[in-house]
């Protein structure tokens, strides 16, 4: 109790929103993990159809492995969207695509162009605007 | 230098997941604010439920749509579903809908654009 008058409840909020957009961090790691999983199977998927991809997230080891990443970065979502707002939390998943770019980067050698450069520093900024955006 | 057609379709599945997803989220936030941590209260928050069908649902929209076609294309109609929470977060949750958000969500659309503008 004592702590708690401590802390004016502009503060306390600030640090939950703070707690929420480090998590959707995290999830935004996970998320670009499982992408890279769900591409690799989705190429590699004979016939595409609905129903050939929605028994691949069963069948096909690496868009399982993808959809169970999936599931866990959408559980570090819904913990974050507990306290921050939705509006603020959500557009924060486009990182997701920053890791996506610098992991086939690092790992499948892609090339890293001025273009690439030029939208993941768009997308940082953006996100960075959001997550600054007033509460 | 090949030159792949983005199909209709294709865009028509990414838009249509999209926007499912925008609506996940939605639920997925809503579900969120009565999250418990016991499970009858886990299994009993319908919310949450939807929230996780309706993003299993888009992905397989997303999929689908992204065996065919650019991703400079189809990458930024995902991207539309920030729009779509957008306009759902100050709806349902009566968050402000200011400028500095859509202003950072126009970047990151434009931002989207570029990075898998380079990538063919």
């Amino acid at each position: 109790m004592s702590a708690a008058t401590l802390t004016t409840p502009i503060d306390e909020n600030a640090a939950k929103q703070r707690r929420s957009l480090l998590l959707v961090f995290c999830c935004t790691i996970l998320g670009a993990a499982a992408q890279i999983f769900i591409k690799n199977g989705a190429t590699h998927l004979a016939h595409p159809s609905l129903i050939t991809a929605a028994l691949g997230m069963v069948t096909n080891p690496s868009l399982f492995a993808g959809y169970s990443l999936y599931g866990c970065s959408t559980i570090l979502l819904v913990i974050a969207l507990k306290d921050g707002e939705l509006s603020i939390t959500y557009p924060v998943i486009a990182l997701t695509y920053v890791w996506v770019a610098m992991l086939s980067y690092f790992l499948m050698h892609e090339s890293m162009g001025l273009y690439k450069i030029l939208g993941i520093a768009l997308i940082v900024t953006g996100v960075a605007v959001v997550g600054k955006s007033k509460r | 230098m090949t030159h792949t057609v983005t199909p209709f379709s294709s865009m028509v599945m990414v838009f249509t997941g999209a926007f499912i997803g925008s609506i996940g989220a939605a639920f997925l936030k809503a579900g969120a604010g009565r999250l418990q941590m016991s499970v009858a209260a886990l299994a009993s928050n319908w919310r949450l439920a939807v929230g996780i069908f309706a993003y299993c649902i888009s992905s397989v929209f997303f999929v689908y749509g992204n065996t065919r076609g650019e991703l400079s294309v189809l990458y930024p109609i995902v991207s539309l579903g920030y729009i779509w929470t957008l306009v759902w977060s100050r709806i349902f949750f009566s968050e402000p809908f200011t400028r500095t958000k859509f202003f950072g969500v126009s970047l990151i659309l434009v931002g989207v654009f570029f990075l898998n503008a380079a990538s063919r």
